[in-house]
């Protein structure tokens, strides 16, 4: 029988397919250590939020839950729903964190929307600026994560962030918040949230990165970062949010 | 809904992070600063008057610095990890200025001052003493058992200077308590460039109310007639501090209400209905406004002695109660409305736990119980006869 | 001179406690001092290899298309493309680490769907959604949706 082109590249797709499969699997599993080819200084991580897309389904919140082990009654990140009525406060809500959805509203009478938030990964982050120790720190790729082998548990810097995005791990009794996955982020993988959003509403982005859809979304849309007046330099950035959102 | 919040708080706000413990380390280092400050009268501003209280400021505010660190390392997630803040301190954090700070004034301040002025006493003590009493002076001499009248000039030179760098050191102990809350944006309850100032000021209130009381209750005790014009005096400075207090703090209030930003209407809810009792009923009315009645009667019209010492430990009580208060108003208070001001939650102060009820009061007594050791140990009134040759040996 | 040193000499003694204390404290700290602190910023380096070593639980949707390219090929074609398949399917990197020990179950479509598209004045106003009790009245979603390809 004659082996045709057609075979050959039957066989060699099939060959690359399975190689590739084997190289994710093993960097899935950590079977082998975390590829060097991941250079902190090549990278700046943040995240776009669309609040017109955001559905209110929890996914995220569940996902990441899933993803980091997160303890029951804390939130690395949640969603919020606002119910702005005119003249009056905005009503907000945020059931168990959007873990579970939320229950329907009927009210149309109100303009409604979700919020999802997390940590804003500030570069010129205030809780960074005020832990005693250096437990918690920005790394030189743009993530404020914590060492949580090294941190005291004083809660100094959950009163310093304005964005309540900080709690105290009650098994562990150090600081634990959203490490915007890093562990997923430097294998290529994108954040446990923003892999189970499905509607798209929150994107990682990477600002080092020329061909990152970021540079096109700031420049093409109304943006703002939760509490600018705080001037931490956020860098999860919301469109079309509504100025009633604390 | 959550049980104890009204309106909304975001997710991880709800459960308060710094608890009655947190009240209490400012509410302690307050009262080593003011009790210091009261000793650095005699010492350095030379107001004789005071000086039957001079010992005893020294050794009331050495009871409560031992104490000071301990309300700390019961409150945090690893206090084995706390040698880290002397490790790798970080110096963009007033926090991690605790550790030396604390080390300096307790070591070249106070320790030092306290040997200095008891090092004639201690000698003697050493000499005169048996058994294991004996070791313990002799190891308080740390060797040297020079008293001449030279050397004891030398002690109160030097002792001036440790003063003079400790008033400073005073208001570094405790001013940073109050830098720590007031330098972080996040939290308009705390936020204010006047918050170490009034911490300081309420502390010195504090402290001087504690010697002042203190002094009234070991006169009792040691069944000794009272120095009236030393605790005249003493009320009196107590009297200044206070009315400085108030002043600072009416003006904190006065500019909140006029500026009236985002946070006020927020605040003012909360003071109204959650801190009513701590902060209306405990620090205002009784803790600012009867003891500073009180006070100023005391100054501008003639009572007899009993009525003053009377009015004067009311005075007193009321002010460290309110002191307390003030504590409490802005640590719990700056933590039971939400950072988006549309809720609030509750603390419940918990019984048995490591940040309980039984800990804090636990906390309150030790230095008590360390002040009546101390007193043992290095006794704040000389010997009827020994009075002469301590009084040659202060030049 | 003499006279001066003779009469100020005892307060060496607290010197050179406080002077041993600071040496004791030195070597201490530079025996349990973590190695390379600071060596990014004022923090463990260390920290950063831990954090990267955690275990992931979700596949990501690249890996699940590598087997299943059959229902990526239909999925790609409706209205959930940009859907991830462990959005629904839930956290399965075990399953791909070991595809014949770690099956999934699949999911049950009645309280599945109706978290996105139950509705909600909430929700934005270009997203599908209905009152299910009304839509459905009971009945699976998957009686009539494929769930791959749901646009009827």
């Amino acid at each position: 029988m004659d082996i045709t082109r057609r075979d050959l590249i039957g066989i060699g797709t099939k060959l690359l397919v399975l190689g590739s499969v084997g190289a994710t699997l093993e960097q899935i599993t950590g079977a082998a250590p975390p590829s060097e080819a991941y250079q902190m200084a090549d990278h700046w991580w943040g995240m776009i939020i669309d609040i017109d897309k955001c559905i209110g389904c929890g996914n995220c919140v569940r996902a990441c839950s899933k993803e980091n082990n997160v303890p029951q009654g804390y939130y690395r990140t949640w969603v919020e729903r606002y119910e702005v009525e005119e003249g009056k406060q905005p009503r907000v809500e945020s059931p168990n964190g959007a873990m579970d959805g939320f229950p329907p509203s009927t009210r149309t009478d109100v303009k409604s929307f979700f919020v999802p938030k997390l940590c804003n990964h500030c570069a010129d982050s205030p809780c960074v600026q005020v832990c005693p120790v250096g437990a918690t720190f920005v790394s030189p790729d743009g993530v404020v994560l914590v060492d949580e082998s090294y941190c005291l548990g004083c809660r100094y810097c959950v009163q310093a962030c304005p964005y309540g995005c900080r709690y105290l791990h009650p098994a562990k009794d150090t600081v634990d918040k959203c490490t915007l996955c890093y562990h997923r982020i430097t294998q290529g993988l994108t954040t446990a949230c923003c892999e189970n959003c499905p509607t798209g509403a929150r994107q990682l982005v990477d600002f080092k990165n020329p061909h990152d859809p970021v540079h096109a979304f700031l420049r093409d849309n109304k943006v703002e970062v939760l509490k600018p007046y705080m001037a931490t330099q956020a860098k999860v950035y919301y469109k079309d949010l509504d100025g009633s959102v604390r | 809904m959550i049980p104890g919040v009204d309106g909304f708080m975001y997710p991880n706000e709800v459960e308060l992070q710094w608890s009655l413990l947190i009240v209490l380390y400012p509410y302690i280092t307050g009262l080593v600063a003011g009790a210091f400050i009261l000793a650095s009268l005699e010492r350095v501003f030379k107001v004789e008057a005071v000086r039957p209280t001079y010992r005893l400021a020294l050794l009331t505010a050495l009871a409560f610095l031992l104490v000071a660190p301990l309300p700390l390392q019961l409150h945090l997630g690893h206090p084995e990890r706390s040698i880290e803040m002397y490790l790798t301190p970080h110096r963009s954090s007033a926090m991690a200025m605790f550790g030396f700070v604390y080390l300096w004034y307790l070591t070249v301040v106070l320790l030092l001052e306290i040997w200095l002025e008891y090092r004639a006493d201690i000698v003697r003590m050493a000499q005169t003493t048996t058994g294991l009493t004996r070791l313990v002076y002799k190891v308080l001499t740390l060797g040297s058992e020079n008293v001449s009248t030279a050397a004891r000039i030398i002690d109160d030179k030097v002792g001036y200077t440790v003063t003079v760098i400790g008033i400073p050191s005073a208001f570094l102990l405790h001013g940073y308590v109050g830098f720590i809350f007031g330098s972080i944006k996040a939290n308009p309850w705390w936020s204010s460039p006047l918050m170490p100032i009034v911490f300081l000021f309420s502390a010195m209130s504090s402290g001087i109310a504690a010697v002042l009381l203190l002094y009234m209750l070991s006169m009792q005790v040691k069944k000794r007639p009272i120095d009236m014009p030393c605790l005249d005096t003493v009320a009196r400075y107590l009297f200044y501090c206070f009315v400085i207090d108030f002043t600072l703090e009416m003006l904190d209030l006065i500019h909140r209400t006029y500026e009236a930003d985002e946070s006020f209407r927020s605040l003012d809810f909360m003071v109204h209905t959650r801190l009513f009792f701590s902060q209306v009923i405990l620090q205002i009315c009784l803790g600012t406004l009867v003891p500073l009645a009180l006070l100023a009667a005391t100054q501008l019209f003639k009572f007899g002695a009993l009525a003053r010492r009377a009015m004067y430990i009311t005075a007193g009580s009321l002010i460290m109660i309110g002191i307390f208060a003030m504590r409490w108003n802005v640590v719990i208070g700056g933590q039971l409305f939400s950072k988006s001001f549309l809720g609030y939650t509750t603390y419940k102060v918990a019984f048995a736990t490591r940040e309980g009820l039984v800990p804090a009061i636990a906390l309150m007594l030790l230095p008590f119980a360390i002040f009546l050791l101390l007193v043992k140990l290095l006794p704040p009134w000389p010997e009827r006869e020994v009075v002469d040759a301590a009084g040659e040996g202060r030049a | 001179m003499r006279r001066l040193l003779h009469d100020a000499g005892h307060l060496v003694r607290p010197a050179l406690v406080l002077l041993a204390g600071i040496g004791l404290f030195l070597v201490l700290r530079g025996a349990v001092i973590p190695k390379n602190f600071g060596q990014y910023g004022h923090y463990r380096p260390g920290a950063l290899a831990d954090i990267r070593q955690r275990p992931i639980s979700f596949a990501g949707q690249d890996t699940c298309v590598m087997c299943h390219d059959d229902q990526a090929k239909v999925r790609a074609a409706g209205k959930h493309a940009h859907v991830a398949c462990e959005a629904c399917h839930g956290a399965l990197a075990a399953h791909a680490n070991d595809p014949s020990a770690v099956t999934p179950k699949l999911p049950e479509t009645g309280s599945l769907c109706r978290r996105c598209h139950e509705k909600d004045a909430s929700k934005p106003k270009w997203f599908p959604q209905v009152v299910t009790a009304e839509h459905s009245g009971g009945t699976a979603c998957n009686a009539c949706h494929l769930p791959h390809n749901p646009h009827l």
